[in-house]
């Protein structure tokens, strides 16, 4: 943990430092659904950026068009795929691979051999605090311990930008929280570009350098807030004034957004 | 947890205290699932229901059934005498001799049929799942194979037998033909079942790491498939097993399998010869169909939690 790490909001956005960017990005499917209307930002490494927005306004879209999952009908989306990180909504982990398999995974279907990925795969499961478990089966762990085995198989071929697609809407506040705060600790040491979306305004406050609200459908950036505390945030930010002051903000922007 | 509860029978006194102390929250689940507060009731049920039948066989010889019907259902230690503790009858000791009676030409029936089944059934999960991996691969093909199948599955294949036996002699080879048919589409349907219906999210994470369609389908659908494949299996085991038997009931001719025993028996009123090969033929599908549990149980007993745990 670098405790002397700068805020990444200061850092100046120059070209070489943009990991995602996309610029006047439309999004129509073929069923005619309007997802994506003019959405331009751009992410630097070391940005953490969240989405938040009304369900089903297209933010899911945005991380599939980032990711090659989908492809954007009009504008363009720049980013180095060969680097990306994808995190799911659920740990899609494969049931009949042990913890240790599980978290090899990316890694093989890269073609990178067992011994060459060793040191990382050890590193990535110390990280997510999954070692001593790496033998157990994904049955045997809990919602919060697969989303981690999950975290710990996207990191070991250390991505340039992480994309993640709301992965802990489905745990519990505690186990959220305790996630949320690991993130953040996974976040400054690997200082990667994050691409974060959520439905929690608690969380993306928590987790950013840069909160985008995003309208109903079609999707537009409505708002943009620098989120200006400093790195390491610690457990307790979410009860001063400050951070209930401008999750206000964003939650009123957000209802607007519903409208 | 995944290796109790099966084939392993502790007394009370050694069991009870292990599992309070363990883990109290899966006691009561370990109870139910070897059968109440006795953990000998999975072995003294069994038993008593076994009493039960035998008991009622009996009634029915020497109660039930009128004198001159009696040697219809002769009395089961009759059975077991002519049956399993004669090694051959020669010479004109009984009427079995016409058929041929005793342990010695039931196994031989049996060892013949048994060889039916096991290839019959080897070539149709072969072939099984060979063309559920081509029909798994593209929709148009599997709308273009599967009517057939479910045709081939549908046709009354034993109303079939004699004409197969006609078009391809009366041989081995016919009889594992009929047994392929009628174990192939519990494979076929289980396994493209399987391969099917994995999530889209896992597919996502494959197609986002560049993996081919070979890669994708040895290292995500057919792992995920197993557990179906394996209910496929089961079904077919006990389906190949029935295949050769009544196959070779129904071709009355070539060298007689248990089928063909059970019908000569019949028709030279070797009863008691005719039960036992009955017998001799139902342990048979119970022992195939027992192992593939076991072997599912083995090889992906350690992931998948099946439904009857």
């Amino acid at each position: 943990m670098t405790a002397d790490a700068p805020p990444a909001t200061d850092v100046p956005a120059t070209d070489v430092d943009v990991a995602l960017e996309f610029s006047h990005l439309e999004m129509t499917f073929p069923d005619g659904t309007h997802a994506l209307d003019d959405v331009t930002f751009r992410i630097c490494r070391g940005e953490f950026v969240t989405v938040v927005g009304p369900s089903g306004c297209g933010k899911s879209t945005l991380l599939r068009i980032a990711s090659g999952l989908e492809t954007n009908t009009g504008g363009n989306c720049s980013v180095d795929r060969d680097a990306l990180g994808y995190v799911f909504q659920d740990a899609t982990l494969f049931p009949w691979r042990t913890v240790r398999r599980n978290v090899e995974l990316i890694a093989e279907l890269h073609g990178v051999s067992r011994s060459e990925m060793a040191p990382k795969v050890e590193e990535s499961l110390q990280l997510v605090g999954l070692k001593e478990h790496e033998q157990k089966y994904p049955r045997q762990l809990s919602g919060g311990m697969k989303m981690r085995a999950s975290l710990a198989r996207s990191l070991v071929l250390q991505p340039d930008v992480f994309l993640f697609d709301e992965p802990f809407g489905a745990l519990d506040e505690i186990s959220r929280e305790r996630l949320n705060d690991e993130l953040l600790t996974l976040f400054m040491t690997k200082q990667f570009a994050g691409l974060f979306i959520t439905h929690s305004i608690a969380e993306a406050v928590f987790l950013s350098t840069r909160v985008l609200v995003m309208s109903a459908r079609p999707g537009r950036i409505i708002a943009d807030y620098e989120i200006p505390f400093d790195y390491p945030r610690v457990h307790d930010l979410r009860y001063e004034p400050e951070f209930a002051e401008l999750s206000g903000r964003i939650s009123h922007d957000l209802r607007g957004a519903h409208e | 947890m995944s290796d109790d509860g099966i084939g392993v029978v502790m007394p009370p006194s050694s069991m009870a205290p292990a599992m309070t102390g363990e883990n109290p929250l899966h006691e009561v689940d370990d109870r139910d699932r070897s059968g109440g507060r006795i953990p000998w009731a999975r072995i003294i049920g069994p038993i008593i229901v076994f009493g039960l039948f035998v008991g009622f066989w009996y009634l029915a010889h020497y109660v039930l059934m009128e004198e001159r019907r009696k040697f219809l259902i002769p009395p089961p230690h009759e059975v077991v005498k002519d049956s399993f503790l004669t090694w051959s009858v020669s010479g004109s000791e009984s009427l079995a001799n016409i058929a041929g009676g005793g342990l010695s030409d039931q196994l031989d029936g049996l060892l013949l049929s048994a060889k039916v089944a096991m290839l019959g059934l080897s070539i149709a999960i072969v072939l099984g799942i060979a063309l559920a991996t081509l029909m798994s691969q593209a929709k148009w093909i599997e709308q273009s194979i599967y009517p057939y199948l479910v045709a081939l599955q549908a046709i009354p294949i034993l109303a079939f037998v004699p004409l197969i036996g006609v078009l391809w002699g009366f041989n081995f080879r016919s009889r594992v033909l009929v047994t392929v048919i009628i174990a192939l589409f519990p494979i076929v349907a289980n396994t493209l079942f399987g391969l099917l219906s994995v999530d889209r999210s896992y597919h996502e994470l494959m197609t986002l790491n560049g993996s081919s369609r070979w890669t994708r389908l040895r290292k995500l659908q057919f792992p995920a498939a197993m557990p179906s494949i394996f209910t496929g299996l089961q079904i077919s085991a006990g389906l190949s097993v029935i295949g050769a038997v009544v196959g070779d009931f129904f071709f009355r001719q070539g060298q007689p399998g248990i089928g063909q025993l059970i019908d000569r028996y019949r028709a030279s009123l070797a009863y008691s010869q005719m039960y036992g090969a009955v017998i001799l033929a139902s342990l048979l599908g119970i022992v195939v169909f027992w192992f593939f549990g076991w072997l599912s149980h083995k090889v992906v007993g350690h992931w998948y939690e099946s439904r009857s745990g």
